[in-house]
C-alpha cells in the first residue's frame, strides 16, 4: 500500500505550489477571497500502528532546525515532557487499563497542532496576517507578524501554541507547510516506521481511516473510529483511534473541542460592544455639554466665597 | 481684560490651595500612564486599532510595555489612594446627593444639593471605582501576562490554566471598557465643572468654586485659615 517514497525531483526549482494569494483567513485583517480552492490536505495519525519511537520528533526537529535543551526525565516516557517552542510534536504515553479486558494498553499520542478548519488561535490573535490559513487547510504562523501576547494559547482548544523565550512568538506545527509547497510530505511523516503517519488529500486520508476503523473493528476493537471532531468543523490532521468513544484518554485529547465561548464573547461580540459602550460614553459627554452649557463659577459665587473669608469689600 | 473674560470668569480673590505639587506630580503620573495603558491595550482589544501600536515603537513593543505601564499605574495610583481615601469615605449626604444626581447634572442646580465636603458622591463614585477596577485589571492582567504568570508561579505557587487565562482575558477587557468610561466621566465633569482643571495644574481654585462645588469643604478650609486671600486692588491671579 505504501510503498518506500522516492525522493522528489529536485533538479529543476518550480514555483510553490501555494501562497499568500491562497489565503481563506488572515488574523486581524481580512484576505480578498482567493481565485482558486486548493484541495484540503490531512495528516492521519494511527495511533494503534504507533510504536513510540520518536522518529517523528527527531525528524520535526532536523527539519526545522530547532534543538531541544536537556530536560529532566519525570519516570515516564514522555519527552520532553510537553511541547515546547522547540519541539512542535511530543509523543504523549499513556498506560492505559482496558476495564472490560484488565489489560494494560499503550496509548501513544502524538500531540501537535490539528490544523483546525476553525482556528481557535487565529480567532484570539490580535496581530494582523500573524496567524494565517491556507484554502488547503494549514494553520500557519507567521513570526515576523506575532507580537507575542499569548492570545494564540487562550484561543486553542488543544493547547498547542507555545511562546518563545528567545524571540518572544509563539510556535506550533506548521504541517511542514515549506515542504507541502514543494510537493514533499510532513517530515514527521516520511520518517514513521511503521506508517502510522500518512500524508494526503483530505479525502484519501478519511478512505483510508474508514479501512482501518474495518481492520481494528474486526481485531475486537469495536470503538475504533476517526478523530476528526466537528466542534472546530473538522481537522487537518486526524488520529485514527482505537477507542473514539473515549478520546480524553488519550494523554487528555478534548472529547469534543470547540473554540471557548469565552474566547468568542471576548474576540466576537464583545470588542465591538466595548468600543460601542466607550463611543457611547464619549457621545453621552458632548449631548450633556450641548445641553447644558458649561457649569461656571458665577460672581455671586465669587462673592460669597469672600465674605467667607471675611474679606468682603 | 476682554467682555467675554469679564463675562465669563468673573473676579476671584480668594484661593484654596486643593493639590499639593507631590499630588498634582502623582496624579499626572496616573494620567499619563493610564492613557498610555488605555492606547496600547485597545490597539490588542480591536483589530481596526492595531495602528496604535506604531505609537509604541510596533506591535511587539507595545506588548511588553502594556504590561510594566501597569505596574507604574498600580504603584502611582496606590499613591493618590494614600493620599485621597479619607476625603472619599461615604457618609450620609452622599445618598441624598445621588438621588438628586439630576440636578447635580445640570448646571444651576446644585442649589438643590447638600453641601459637599472636599468630594461630591459622583467623586467618590469614580475614586472607587477605579480603585476596584484597578485591582481588577492588575489580578487579571498577572494572568494574561507570561512574566506575571512565571511570577505567580514562582513566588505564591499559584498555576494559571489556559481556562484562568480565558476568565481573565474577558474580565480584563470588561473591566478596561469600564475603567475606560469612568475614565470619560472623571474627564468630561473636570472640562464641565469650569475652574475645575486649575485644581490639577495651579494646585489652587478659586473661592466661588469652592463656594460652588464643595462649600463644606470651602468652610472647613476658611476654618483652618488655609485661603489665600487678595485684595481687590492687587493682581488677580486668575
Amino acid at each position: 500500500m505504501f510503498p518506500p517514497l522516492p525522493n522528489p525531483d529536485v533538479s529543476a526549482q518550480k514555483p510553490p505550489l501555494f501562497g499568500e494569494q491562497d489565503l481563506v483567513r488572515r488574523s486581524a485583517s481580512r484576505v480578498p477571497a482567493p481565485a482558486r480552492q486548493l484541495t484540503p490536505v490531512a495528516k492521519l495519525i494511527d495511533v494503534s500502528k504507533c510504536i513510540g519511537c520518536k522518529a517523528c520528533q527527531a525528524a520535526c526537529l532536523e527539519w526545522n532546525d530547532l534543538r531541544e535543551k536537556v530536560g529532566v526525565n519525570r519516570g515516564v516516557l514522555d519527552n520532553p515532557d510537553d511541547l515546547t517552542p522547540d519541539s512542535l510534536t511530543v509523543m504523549r504515553f499513556t498506560e492505559w487499563i482496558n476495564p472490560s479486558t484488565d489489560t494494560l494498553e499503550w496509548l501513544i499520542r502524538k500531540d501537535g497542532c490539528m490544523h483546525c478548519a476553525e482556528p481557535g488561535c487565529l480567532e484570539a490573535c490580535p496581530a494582523p496576517g500573524a496567524i494565517v490559513q491556507y484554502s488547503n487547510g494549514i494553520v500557519d504562523f507567521i513570526h515576523e507578524n506575532c507580537i507575542g501576547c499569548g492570545y494564540c494559547i487562550k484561543g486553542c482548544p488543544f493547547n498547542i501554541p507555545r511562546i518563545s523565550r528567545v524571540d518572544n512568538t509563539a510556535y506550533k506545527c506548521t504541517l511542514c507547510s515549506d515542504r507541502i509547497a514543494v510537493g514533499q510530505g510532513p517530515a514527521c511523516q516520511k520518517a514513521c516506521p511503521t506508517q502510522a503517519i500518512v500524508f494526503g488529500t483530505k479525502d484519501e486520508m478519511k478512505a483510508w481511516a474508514d479501512l482501518r476503523k474495518k481492520d481494528l473493528k474486526s481485531r475486537g476493537f469495536d470503538k475504533a473510529g476517526l478523530y476528526d471532531p466537528p466542534g472546530v468543523s473538522g481537522t487537518h490532521v486526524m488520529y485514527v483511534l482505537h477507542h473514539a468513544d473515549q478520546p480524553h484518554i488519550y494523554a487528555g485529547l478534548p472529547d469534543n473541542p470547540r473554540i471557548s465561548p469565552l474566547v468568542r464573547a471576548w474576540k466576537g461580540a464583545g470588542k465591538y460592544a466595548g468600543l460601542g459602550l466607550i463611543a457611547l460614553s464619549v457621545v453621552a459627554g458632548v449631548i450633556h455639554h450641548l445641553v447644558q452649557g458649561p457649569n461656571r463659577v458665577t460672581q455671586h459665587d465669587e462673592e460669597e466665597a469672600e465674605r467667607l473669608a471675611g474679606d468682603k469689600p | 481684560m476682554t467682555d467675554r473674560t469679564h463675562d465669563d470668569i468673573p473676579e476671584a480673590h480668594v484661593r484654596v490651595p486643593r493639590y499639593s505639587g507631590s499630588a498634582r506630580v502623582n496624579h499626572w503620573i496616573v494620567a499619563i500612564s493610564f492613557i498610555l495603558l488605555g492606547l496600547s491595550g485597545l490597539a490588542l482589544f480591536h483589530p481596526s486599532l492595531f495602528g496604535l501600536t506604531v505609537l509604541f515603537g510596533g506591535g511587539q513593543n507595545a506588548r511588553w510595555l502594556h504590561p510594566w505601564l501597569g505596574i507604574v499605574l498600580v504603584i502611582a495610583f496606590f499613591g493618590l489612594f494614600v493620599r485621597f481615601v479619607s476625603q472619599n469615605l461615604p457618609e450620609r449626604t452622599d445618598i441624598t446627593w445621588l438621588a438628586r444626581l439630576r440636578y447635580a447634572l445640570s448646571a444651576g442646580g446644585e442649589d438643590y444639593l447638600p453641601e459637599v465636603g472636599k468630594y461630591n458622591a459622583g467623586q467618590k463614585f469614580v475614586f472607587w471605582s477605579q480603585t476596584l477596577l484597578i485591582l481588577v485589571l492588575l489580578g487579571s492582567g498577572l494572568c494574561l501576562w507570561q512574566q506575571g504568570q512565571d511570577y505567580l508561579e514562582r513566588t505564591l505557587g499559584i498555576h494559571v490554566s489556559i481556562e484562568t487565562m480565558r476568565w481573565a482575558a474577558v474580565i480584563h477587557a470588561t473591566a478596561a471598557v469600564l475603567t475606560i468610561i469612568v475614565f470619560v466621566i472623571h474627564v468630561y465633569s473636570a472640562i464641565w465643572v469650569r475652574g475645575t482643571i486649575d485644581a490639577m495644574t495651579s494646585g489652587t481654585v478659586t473661592g466661588g468654586w469652592g463656594w460652588r462645588h464643595h462649600r463644606r469643604w470651602l468652610r472647613r478650609k476658611v476654618r483652618e485659615g488655609d485661603v489665600d486671600v487678595e485684595h481687590p486692588k492687587g493682581t488677580s491671579g486668575s
